[in-house]
């Protein structure tokens, strides 16, 4: 949405900068909303965000280890295409009374855009070798949507009256 | 800040307190995109001062690592007038929402404007009185109905740009919670431009303007084209409807400070003015 242009990597390293950047936004998120959740107490939900924030960590962590690096970039060094990193939850989205199955599907949403971004920046025209990384990890992304998917098979859709409350804050009757 | 970093990152700007807004709340986007700037500035949690009223919005300093004060309800201005004129040293960022600044605080709006003190006053205007439960604030559109205003209000929309404008604040903007990245980008030029910096943004309330979600379809970035000619600013922010993010105005006049060491003289001094 910012009409600033987006980061392009120039090479492997930077490429990695951003992937990095990218996994360490959406992790920083996740474990923000876990705690949010804790504090409205949905603790299905926040137990959820707390597992998907580990997820991503270990994501960030894997590039860290293959680059040898120690610190992840800063994610604010970086512009994107989307209003923030690719993969990071708008927390805009939430709902206190929103189920496991609802934080999968923002989950789902944000691997979707991961691998989109990633899909086209390997169509672009940026250097072979970061086409190459980019394909690399849309191809790990889409196997995140599947991973994301099978997990929601298991867990049960709420009725249309998911967000009903008995005793809503709108308290003017 | 963490010792190893000699560069300043967002997070060293947000404090161990958890914020009690509602899930889906736009509020988070402001204090997200506060601790952007700030980072983005090299600025030290210990050189900033963020001044509230009361309110959801309110609650921010809280939030954050800088020094804080929550004060009274629709006085944050004049405490955070009176802090930067003792410390002007200090970077000011006044915070609060839609009712604390223009309803209970308008009259401080107006007389910061033109007083035209080095600060950034930033609102998160989301239409509505969330914290005491949904009463229309003066920003709520003429024909929104709710229980607790059945019929709508039947009165026209205050209008804060335009105010802004009039009133002589020297930068003005509005921003969207839903782009913090955007929103960093103009508190970056708001607390850097001399003067009384108005940000107005848009945040929305999930809970009692649930439809409010749908701004993020409707906002265009970057449609404010900044001037500083305040007759351009005041044809293009009465041509607007209200979803244009960007810059508006972005003026010269220099700020009002007095005399370094003015403020540092004794009570005394004071009070001998008064004596009978």
């Amino acid at each position: 949405m910012s009409n600033r242009h987006p980061t392009v990597p120039r090479s492997t390293e930077e490429f990695m900068a951003q992937a990095c950047a990218l996994e360490a936004e959406a992790a920083a998120r996740y474990a923000e909303l876990a705690e949010l959740m804790t504090t409205h107490n949905n603790r299905d939900v926040a137990a959820l965000f707390a597992k998907l924030a580990r997820i991503e960590g270990l994501h960030r962590d894997k590039i860290l280890a293959k680059m040898g690096w120690t610190v992840a970039p800063d994610p604010d060094a970086f512009r994107w295409t989307t209003p923030e990193g690719p993969e990071t939850t708008d927390p805009g989205e939430l709902h206190y009374l929103m189920t496991p199955w609802h934080a999968l599907k923002l989950a789902e949403h944000n691997e979707e855009r991961a691998a989109d971004f990633f899909e086209a920046l390997s169509r672009a025209d940026v250097p072979a070798e970061v086409r190459a990384e980019a394909a690399e990890t849309a191809a790990e992304e889409r196997e995140h949507v599947r991973l994301i998917r099978q997990w929601l098979e298991r867990v049960p859709e709420p009725g249309a009256d998911w967000g009903e409350d008995a005793d809503p804050p709108v308290a003017a009757d | 800040m963490s010792e190893q970093a000699a560069v300043p990152v967002p997070g060293d700007f947000k404090s161990d307190v958890k914020p009690v807004w509602c899930p889906g709340c736009g509020d988070f986007g402001v204090l997200n995109a506060m601790a952007k700037a700030m980072a983005r500035l090299a600025l030290r949690p210990e050189q900033v001062a963020v001044v509230s009223g009361i309110g959801c919005s309110s609650r921010i300093p809280a939030y954050t690592s800088c020094y804080g004060f929550h004060g009274v309800h629709g006085r944050a201005l004049p405490t955070g007038t009176g802090l930067k004129l003792a410390r002007p040293d200090l970077t000011v960022i006044v915070t609060g929402g839609d009712g604390d600044g223009y309803s209970i605080g308008g009259n401080h709006f107006l007389h910061a404007c033109r007083r035209n003190v080095d600060l950034t006053y930033i609102v998160m205007d989301n239409r509505v009185y969330g914290m005491t439960k949904g009463q229309p604030s003066p920003t709520t559109e003429t024909h929104w109905t709710s229980k607790l205003a059945p019929h709508g209000t039947g009165l026209n929309e205050f209008h804060p740009m335009a105010i802004a404008l009039a009133a002589g604040a020297n930068f003005i903007a509005r921003g969207f919670t839903g782009d913090p990245n955007g929103l960093a980008d103009i508190l970056v030029q708001a607390i850097t431009t001399p003067g009384f910096s108005f940000v107005e943004v848009l945040s929305p309330c999930v809970t009692f303007r649930p439809e409010q979600k749908d701004w993020k379809k409707t906002v265009r970035a970057g449609n404010l084209a900044s001037t500083a000619d305040p007759v351009l600013a005041a044809r293009e922010i009465f041509a607007d409807d209200g979803m244009n993010l960007g810059v508006l105005y972005a003026g010269e006049r220099p700020p009002y400070q007095p005399p370094v060491g003015a403020a540092q003289r004794p009570p005394a001094d004071l009070e001998a003015q008064f004596a009978l």
